[in-house]
């Protein structure tokens, strides 16, 4: 009887020993968690979820001190991705940080704008060009949608409007397919 | 391959035949439109051409409602793409959206001439002596003419040229394997026209810096083989070989086709370029033949009209801009049970919802069928995994795991399982006993890869922006912070503070002399 | 004057084949070994077949309405008779009625709607619904008869649906009467006990190799096999890798020590190897995805199934192998994914 216990002890130690070694010599350098999750973030920096940027919600995520369900302009598609990496479950978008929309882009009527930078300021990617008392102009290509640049603007001068697709990026929808049609019903 | 067939291949090739993975034999159903010569319908009332008939970017319009055109005149260009050319002599009535035959369904701007029934050619540039010419000007006539593959997938031509040329092409393949059933455009393409096809080739070969041409044929299409045989052209030529490979559904895939003929695999996402081979559809050639020799842009081409939907299947040489409605019509109308309009063969050919849509360079086929044709004879079931499908995919996919993952969203795995290889051939569609849509799944599947890329690219870019803006209000910040702890500990040296009330005294004096009658302008301390 | 047309996605011809013909063509495979099992072991058989049949399509129609499904594509597409009567052909044919209930109410409604219906189980749905009887009923699982030509008493339609129906065996003596070890059952615990293997498979009861009447049947599940094969339902690896891994792994044991091991052929023709191999394992939906996982995967199943008959509890342990390979399928299928065009 004892001798078995050793026995069973010596060779669980051994293998636990055996264990450690083979996580360190076999050590896979990965990218911090922080990256893994910001990668997965759709960078529109817009503050919806709560915090300054995409970036310090992902530092959030990776201290389980937001959730993962707090990005509209990520939705569903990201809320999975990240409950995937994370081994958390995918819940619905919450509705206190808003509701997935498709892709915007904004507009500034150029006859209403008045030069006066502030909403220059206020964009996170610098999608603005323009200078004081110059024209402003949104180049439509880095805008990502945040929305930031609307409540500083003293005239009210900028529009949300759909972003466009081209016809040679256009793609077919998702097939409707008769299990999907018997659950819909 | 019989043994006769396969003695054939050797000769003609030097090496003995490969067969590719998969595939179906089809019932051709080609004779019904190969009894009449190809003729051109009657002049329609309206062109509606559009400027997008080419892979890559819209064209920019070069002409505007109310400008008279003459046949052959460029109204529309595009820096790296195809140029598009007017196929008649009249005037634009208007650019519009209008449906344009694009495979998305999606409408565009549409270029609407009405004809004038003068047919009056604008002045044309032939070449002189093509085969003393050099092969960029050669490449340059053709990308002048507009020319793109006629084969379906309507790449531009220079450019496929000028990246054979480029990476030193020895093999110009010429495809005419019409694999799709109903199809015979190319078929009636080479019985009628052989000597322009082999001057085409030349042309290209010379283009290419190649050394000879393989002109691939389906092994049942023996009347094509003994007029590009027999044609005086072929008989002057050297280093050229009409090639017989088997008549197996998607032979005519370039991948497919190659693998046959060479036994070589194009790599994965990479070109035939790659291999030292480039293969053209043979009305591509012809159309080369046309550029080169007589200074013809691309304005037409042959058109098959066929299936139990149209009371006389037939082939037409149509002017791009016809309205299929033209077509049908001329071909003995609609028959009473037509139930579906399809722009391409019956496996990989997209539904028309109008038939005002207009002919364009990419359509080499018109096919009504009727309600019998189209009829499943089962609803859709869950995937039993059975491998069919993979069984005959000519990419040598696994189509069924393609599906479970597109179906759930597993867009990682996809690029791994190689969903981008797939040629939406429909192999595997026709044979799955559940009759699921592989391919509109693989079709969304592919474009939703393509969206999330960009967006991932997009998202990249934009963290990239940010993050560099954030650095650079930092370092605003740091930079005045510095500069503030600068002054202060200026202002705090209690040593140098004497001189330097003296000096600014000194300077306030100075300011007040110079500025005559007043005080200096109160402006305070520089440091 | 434009006309509008209705649209579809291509191919625009509909496939020819459907699922209810793959079955079809599986249930007329099966047909030869249906009638040898008939004629060596008389017509209780065919009683289990109809009984497992009924009640695989009553549990298909209670299990579809309780998902919400529509009955029309499935309950015609004979997935569920499939499964009915490949359970109906590993049971003795005098087990009670309730036998076949239980069975199938494990293989449609746990096996195959649980896990998502048609194309979804991860288990085989027959060999699910066997092992779990065999388990829960060893008695009534091992009640086997002999071959009619070796039997004291045969039992005739009547008799055998009296005691199917029952439980009861109409003739004096009762179970013990009629029932006799299987040649594989006889094997093992010959061995167990120390006999001579030669000496054990003298007996009439093995027949010419692998056991009377059962070799015969093994030949006309390998005819419908066959037919399968050429109609393209199945493709070889499967019953190639299972048969092959039996004879080659058998062979050295049998080699090296004749005495306590069988003939490697006594090991194919004897039990539900053959069935397996034609129509168990290659179970499109729980086996795997590429050829080179299929040779594994009836590789596997051949192994397995000798391991436990030389080694394990059971006689023949064909469901139980099939069974530790569905699982396995899935990680089988990620590391022999085959080599696409241009890689």
């Amino acid at each position: 009887m004892l001798i078995s216990v050793l026995l069973l002890g010596v060779l669980g130690v051994a293998f636990g020993l055996g264990l450690g070694w083979a996580a360190l010599r076999f050590r896979v350098d990965t990218d911090p968690l922080v990256e893994k999750i910001d990668a997965l973030l759709p960078q529109t920096q817009c503050g919806q979820c709560g915090f300054p940027g995409c970036r310090p919600y992902a530092e959030a995520i990776s201290r389980e001190d937001a959730d993962i369900n707090q990005c509209p302009p990520g939705g569903d598609a990201a809320i999975r991705a990240l409950a995937d990496l994370l081994g958390r479950e995918a819940k619905p978008l919450n509705p206190e940080n808003g509701v997935e929309t498709p892709k915007t882009v904004v507009l500034i009527d150029e006859s209403r704008c008045i030069g006066c930078t502030l909403c220059i300021q206020a964009c996170p990617v610098d999608a603005i060009v323009g200078a004081t008392k110059l024209m402003h102009t949104v180049i439509q290509s880095e805008c990502t949608g945040c929305n930031l640049c609307l409540p500083p603007c003293p005239v009210d001068c900028i529009e949300i409007v759909e972003a466009r697709v081209n016809p040679p990026l256009w793609h077919r929808s998702r097939p409707a397919t008769a299990v999907d049609r018997v659950v819909l019903q | 391959m019989t043994i006769s067939l396969k003695a054939e291949f050797e000769q003609a090739v030097g090496k003995r035949s490969h067969h590719f993975h998969g595939g179906l034999r089809l019932r051709h159903n080609k004779k019904i439109s190969c009894q009449d010569r190809v003729g051109p319908p009657p002049l329609p009332e309206l062109l509606v051409v559009p400027l997008l008939q080419h892979a890559g970017d819209i064209s920019e319009p070069l002409v505007q409602a109310g400008d008279t055109v003459l046949k052959g005149q460029p109204i529309g260009q595009c820096q790296p793409c195809a140029a598009v050319h007017s196929p008649v002599s009249g005037m634009v009535e208007a650019i519009e959206v209008r449906p344009m035959s694009h495979p998305s369904g999606q409408p565009g701007p549409c270029v609407l001439i009405r004809p004038d029934g003068r047919e009056q050619w604008v002045d044309l540039n032939p070449m002189a002596d093509w085969q003393t010419a050099s092969p960029e000007s050669l490449i340059e006539q053709i990308q002048n003419c507009g020319l793109a593959g006629l084969g379906g997938a309507v790449f531009p031509t220079h450019a496929k040229m000028r990246d054979g040329r480029d990476r030193k092409t020895h093999t110009l393949i010429l495809n005419g394997v019409e694999c799709e059933p109903y199809i015979s455009c190319d078929e009636m393409l080479m019985r009628e026209q052989p000597g322009k096809i082999i001057l085409g080739a030349r042309i290209l070969r010379r283009a290419l810096g190649a050394d000879r041409v393989l002109i691939a044929i389906e092994d049942q299409m023996s009347a094509v083989q003994k007029a590009l045989t027999a044609c005086p052209e072929f008989a002057n030529s050297e280093n050229i070989s009409v090639v017989k490979v088997p008549a197996i559904y998607p032979e005519g895939g370039e991948r497919q086709l190659i693998q046959v003929l060479t036994g070589q695999e194009v790599p994965a996402g990479g070109r035939p370029s790659d291999l030292g081979l480039v293969c053209q559809n043979v009305a591509t050639a012809a159309a080369v033949a046309e550029a080169v020799t007589e200074g013809k842009p691309l304005i037409e081409r042959y058109v098959t009209v066929t299936g139990n939907g149209v009371s006389h299947p037939r082939n037409l040489k149509v002017l791009f801009g016809t309205p299929v409605s033209h077509l049908v019509e001329c071909c003995g109308g609609y028959t009473q049970d037509v139930a579906r309009l399809v722009m391409g063969g019956p496996m990989m050919g997209y539904p028309l919802e109008s038939d005002s849509a207009p002919v364009v360079k990419a359509s080499n086929c018109v096919l009504a069928l009727t309600q019998r044709d189209i009829a499943p004879p089962q609803a859709e079931m869950p995937c039993i995994r059975c491998g069919e499908c993979a069984r005959v995919c000519p990419a040598m996919l696994l189509p069924q795991q393609l599906h479970l993952q597109i179906r759930n969203g597993l867009w990682k795995p996809l690029e791994e399982y190689g969903l981008k290889a797939c040629i939406e051939c429909g192999c595997c569609d026709y044979v799955c006993p559940s009759h699921i849509p592989l391919v509109d799944w693989f079709r969304y599947g592919k474009g939703e890869l393509r969206t999330r890329a960009l967006e991932s690219e997009a998202s990249e870019l934009a963290r990239k922006r940010f993050e560099s803006r954030e650095a650079r209000l930092l370092r605003l910040k740091q930079e005045r912070a510095e500069k503030m702890a600068r002054r202060k500990q200026v202002l705090n040296d209690k040593s140098s503070q004497q001189d330097r009330i003296l000096a600014s005294i000194q300077r306030a004096e100075s300011r007040s002399r110079s500025k005559p009658g007043g005080q200096g302008s109160g402006s305070a301390d520089d440091t | 004057m434009t006309r509008n047309f209705q649209t579809g996605g291509s191919p625009h011809i509909p496939p020819q084949t459907t699922v209810a013909k793959v079955m079809l063509q599986v249930l007329l495979a099966l047909v030869p070994g249906v009638l040898a099992t008939t004629w060596f072991f008389g017509p209780g058989t065919l009683v289990q077949i109809v009984l497992a049949t009924v009640f695989a399509l009553l549990f298909e129609f209670l299990m579809l309405r309780l998902r919400g499904r529509p009955l029309k594509p499935f309950i015609n597409d004979y997935s569920a008779v499939v499964t009915a009567v490949l359970f109906a052909l590993c049971i003795p044919p005098l087990a009670p009625w309730w036998i076949s209930c239980i069975a199938m109410l494990f293989a449609i409604g746990f096996a195959k709607h649980l896990y998502g219906g048609l194309g979804q189980n991860v288990f085989n749905p027959a060999m699910v619904a066997y092992v779990v009887v065999l388990i829960s009923f060893p008695q009534a699982m091992t009640n086997w008869l002999p071959p009619l030509a070796l039997a004291e008493h045969s039992l005739g339609l009547a008799d055998s649906l009296a005691t199917i129906f029952t439980g009861q065996v109409p003739v004096t003596g009762g179970w013990d009467a009629v029932t006799q070890a299987t040649p594989l059952d006889t094997l093992k615990t010959g061995v167990d006990a120390g006999r001579n293997v030669p000496e054990i498979t003298q007996s009439a009861l093995f027949g010419a190799i692998g056991g009377k009447g059962w070799e015969w049947i093994a030949c006309c599940f390998a005819l419908g096999g066959f037919f399968l094969l050429y109609k393209r339902v199945i493709s070889w690896q499967v019953p190639v890798a299972v048969i092959g891994s039996v004879l080659l792994f058998s062979l050295p044991f049998w080699l090296v020590d004749p005495d306590s091991n069988p003939l490697p052929l006594l090991h194919v023709f004897s039990g539900a190897i053959v069935l397996a191999a034609f129509f168990i394992a290659t179970d499109p939906v729980s086996g795997c995805v590429s050829n080179r996982g299929r040779l594994i995967f009836g590789a596997g199943v051949g192994i397995i199934t000798l391991v436990i008959r030389r080694w394990g509890g059971y006689p023949d342990g064909v469901a139980f192998a099939v069974l530790l390979m569905n699982m396995a399928a899935p990680l089988i299928d990620r590391y022999t994914r085959p080599r696409m065009y241009g890689e």
